[in-house]
């Protein structure tokens, strides 16, 4: 009896068939009325009820609905959940007593009552449309909860129960989900909810999260958005940890849709980057980055910063991304970005992604006002500190570039610096010598010394002493560098000054470079699609050779190629930017019989000389259709011949749509071009056989 | 969701409400553990592992934890973890490890009067105390009270 059930939790999931529960003793504990007794029965089915279970006991289930006892209704109910969610058939047997449950007045059955609606609702649209109209009922029911419910059986915290709240809310979401006009019905209760739930405790809280989730997913209108935000908003200043969690995630989802009421908060958002707590402040990061604007980057960017300096090292490196490409966007001045990128390098270099190097570059090398000053700047962040390598190789970079406005002495920008050559010289090669740069930072340093030697005034021994030790560098990378900068210096020091001259801004289209890659690819990889030949298809082409060429029948036969999908040779026609193509080829008809005509055109793409496609297309303009027609062909030895599937084998009567096939054809000798063909078709009930061939090809399509 | 304790990795209850394989369970409740006893003590309770959300909340050297789906409330899912822990409190009076290890079928019990397939069956502590309090009277009744010595006609 009861018994039997205790520890239903423990047991196994219903998939194993050691389940001894069989519906006969669950349907006799059903029905037998003894309360205990069926709800630990209604309890087994919604733990493990298997599908079966579900579909033979659902009428008792649905009888145990309507049951005047709650303590078994509620659990009916749930039961009823459970087994649509095994069967989703029984949907509509679980439907009806739906809008009538939600006249009773007991918590426990309301709540199962709308947790079955909203699971019927999510698995049917017609479930969806057709509760749509106990909208207006659910908004009294909230509203009779919130405003004069009060009772201490249901209620936390002086919050009238937060679980039924909380599923009403849910429900009410999916319901008012594109709909304008549920959405308005439920607008007042939910502006009415929003401001008079208790925030001190967290059932409280929870009552209005749920309130601000509804809200935002209905068509609310556009006060009440701004009110569910400024709630999350208030959330943030909340001494409790949690509410704090969950507001960052919200508004996190709402920074794009409602970017201007999050503007609001960006504060409160930026004070939650120093929570200790790493998947909080990770939150407040992620928002702080979505807030940039160009309005507010200076003031944004200097939070952000001052976090990077002091943030966990597993932020480090999203911070340093976000700040870079937020500079990017919003950049007031170049001067500005390129200070930006320069104090990111410096305080978070090695966490910083691989084109930031090349970026800055491009940067620096593209705003000529600023070169002396980027120069010096660099200059000075490279003699505190040669460790953090990207910042390294792009003041090596700079240092060799504009070693000569760094001599100069005058820049209005910065204090004026006095550096002397020797002093720029022996720095480089402090980079050169260091064991923490990398090898890619050396080359960088070599080169840029190199570049000194046209740049500066001095004479070049100390330059020339360095590339020359250098040539017997174990990095091969460096050494090869080493000596062809010798060799500059001793064989072809007349043109070391042209090759060492400053270099042209680099065009910024790597992404177009990209795309051209993966096309050529793409070809390549298609071209390399030809599969091999059929063993079928290959005899008889044998056949027709034999009659074509009669001496040495090699195993030198044209493989055919197999139906390649999607029509792939006929994509390596249409390669990108081809020249405008030579006169057209005449077509060439060559075979007629009763109104079946068999017509060649010809065409030969440019880039591939030897290539000639011929397109083979088959017409009827008899009474009668044409049916599994097939063409064959074959070409002389010199040449290879592939065919691509036709179009179809049915060309129907009185000029019905014809068949098309494709034939490629590689002639690199330029050989004559001559074609055996062999036709099968059933044309007026009878079927056609005809061999023949075609040796009056246009010159054009082989010389 | 399903519901476990653990203290120095050891699980007292679980409870599952979707179905999956005996090896499939351990391997969850194995990472969710080390999840979770990683957790320092002033981070928040909710964390995200797999693609569900765990909501968890340490009661003395108890761990209650819950794994929710994405579009699942999280605070209410605390005061959820809260009301099941009241009701083991109210009913073993002030609660404490050892009443769960030694009674967990009780444990199991309560919680099966207050969650069915996951969901709130009674918001009302009141009534779902009442309903195992029945429940307890009728498995007195049903067990014989007549002790080995009465069985053997000696008392």
């Amino acid at each position: 009896m009861g018994t039997q059930c205790t520890g239903t939790g423990s047991w196994p999931n219903c998939s194993t068939s050691t389940c001894w529960a069989t519906p006969p003793t669950l349907d006799s504990d059903l029905s037998q009325g003894i309360q205990p007794v069926q709800g630990l029965a209604l309890c087994t089915l919604s733990t493990m009820g298997s599908a079966e279970m579900c579909r033979d006991l659902a009428p008792e289930v649905e009888k145990l609905l309507l049951q005047p006892s709650p303590y078994v209704r509620k659990k009916a109910i749930l039961t009823a959940v459970h087994m649509i969610r095994k069967v989703p058939e029984l949907s509509s047997v679980f439907l009806p007593p739906c809008v009538h449950l939600l006249h009773e007045r007991h918590h426990g059955i309301l709540l199962g009552t709308i947790t079955l609606i909203t699971e019927l609702c999510e698995r049917s649209p017609a479930a969806l449309r057709h509760f749509r109209k106990v909208v207006p009922q659910l908004v009294q029911i909230l509203r009779t909860l919130v405003t004069t419910g009060y009772s201490t059986e249901h209620s936390i915290s002086g919050v009238s129960d937060p679980f039924l709240q909380v599923q009403i809310l849910r429900l009410l979401r999916i319901l008012g989900r594109n709909h304008e006009e549920s959405s308005e019905t439920m607008n007042d209760l939910l502006a009415q909810v929003a401001t008079n739930t208790d925030t001190s405790r967290n059932a409280g809280n929870a009552v209005l999260f749920e309130t601000v989730l509804t809200i935002m997913d209905i068509r609310s209108a556009a006060g009440l958005r701004v009110l569910a935000v400024n709630i999350l908003g208030r959330f943030l200043l909340n001494s409790d940890r949690n509410i704090r969690y969950v507001a960052l995630t919200s508004l996190l989802r709402l920074v794009q849709s409602d970017h201007s009421a999050v503007q609001r908060h960006r504060p409160t958002v930026v004070d939650c980057l120093q929570e200790t707590d790493a998947s909080l402040s990770r939150r407040a990061l992620e928002l702080s980055l979505a807030l940039v604007n160009s309005s507010n980057v200076r003031a944004m960017m200097q939070e952000l910063q001052a976090f990077l300096e002091s943030c966990p090292p597993d932020l480090r490196a999203d911070c340093a991304s976000g700040i870079l490409l937020a500079a990017e966007r919003f950049a007031p001045t170049k001067r500005w970005h390129i200070d930006t990128i320069l104090h990111v390098l410096t305080t978070a270099g090695t966490h910083v992604r691989d084109d930031a190097v090349a970026n800055l570059t491009q940067l620096i090398g593209g705003a000529q006002e600023l070169h002396a000053y980027s120069v010096r700047r660099l200059y000075n962040a490279l003699a505190e500190d040669i460790s953090q390598q990207p910042l390294v190789q792009v003041a090596a970079w700079c240092i060799g570039e504009y070693g000569d406005l760094l001599l100069e002495g005058n820049c209005e920008e910065i204090e004026p610096l006095q550096v002397d050559e020797e002093e720029v010289l022996a720095l480089l090669e402090k980079v050169l010598q260091s064991h923490m740069s990398l090898p890619a930072t050396r080359g960088y340093a070599l080169t840029a010394l190199m570049k000194l030697s046209t740049r500066l005034q001095g004479d070049n021994n100390r330059i020339r002493q360095v590339v020359s030790i250098y040539k017997s560098c174990l990095d091969v990378e460096l050494q090869q560098r080493a000596v062809e900068y010798d060799t500059l210096f001793r064989k072809y020091d007349h043109m070391r000054a042209a090759i060492l001259e400053k270099m042209p801004l680099v065009e910024r289209d790597g992404a177009q470079a990209d795309e051209e890659a993966k096309e050529s690819k793409a070809a390549a990889q298609l071209s390399e699609a030809v599969p091999a030949p059929t063993e079928p298809q290959a005899s008889q082409l044998l056949d027709l050779l034999d009659l074509l060429d009669g001496a040495s029948g090699d195993a030198q036969h044209p493989p055919p190629l197999d139906p390649s999908p999607g029509g792939a040779l006929v994509y390596l026609l249409d390669l990108p930017c081809a020249p405008p193509p030579p006169a057209p080829i005449p077509d060439l008809k060559v075979f007629e019989r009763e109104g079946v005509q068999l017509n060649l055109s010809f065409i030969r793409p440019p880039e591939n000389p030897a290539l000639l496609l011929i397109t083979a297309t088959a017409t009827n303009s008899s009474e009668g259709d044409v049916t599994d027609f097939i063409c064959q062909a074959a070409v002389p030895k010199s040449l290879q011949l592939q065919m691509q599937a036709p179009s179809g084998n049915t060309v129907p009567a009185r000029g019905g749509l014809p068949i098309t096939q494709l034939f490629r054809i590689l002639n690199p000798n330029k050989a004559p071009v001559r074609l055996k063909l062999r036709l099968t078709y059933n044309h007026f009930h009878q079927s056609v056989q005809e061999i023949f061939e075609v040796n009056n090809l246009p010159v054009e399509s082989w010389q | 969701m399903s519901l476990g304790n653990i203290r120095q990795g050891k699980l007292r209850l679980q409870k599952w409400y979707l179905a999956t394989s005996d090896k499939e369970r351990k391997k969850m409740v194995r990472e969710l553990m080390q999840v979770v006893l990683a957790r320092k003590p002033k981070m928040c309770s909710f964390l995200e592992w797999r693609d569900l959300k765990v909501v968890y909340k340490r009661y003395a050297s108890l761990y209650f934890c819950c794994a929710i789906e994405g579009q699942d409330n999280e605070l209410i899912t605390l005061e959820l973890i809260h009301r099941y822990v009241e009701l083991l409190d109210k009913y073993f009076g002030s609660v404490c490890e050892l009443d769960i290890i030694f009674n967990f079928e009780k444990a199991y019990f309560i919680l099966d009067e207050f969650l069915m397939g996951g969901d709130v069956q009674d918001t009302s502590k009141k009534s779902v105390l009442k309903a195992i309090e029945q429940a307890d009277l009728l498995q007195e009744e049903d067990e014989s009270p007549r002790s080995v010595l009465e069985e053997m006609g000696l008392a």
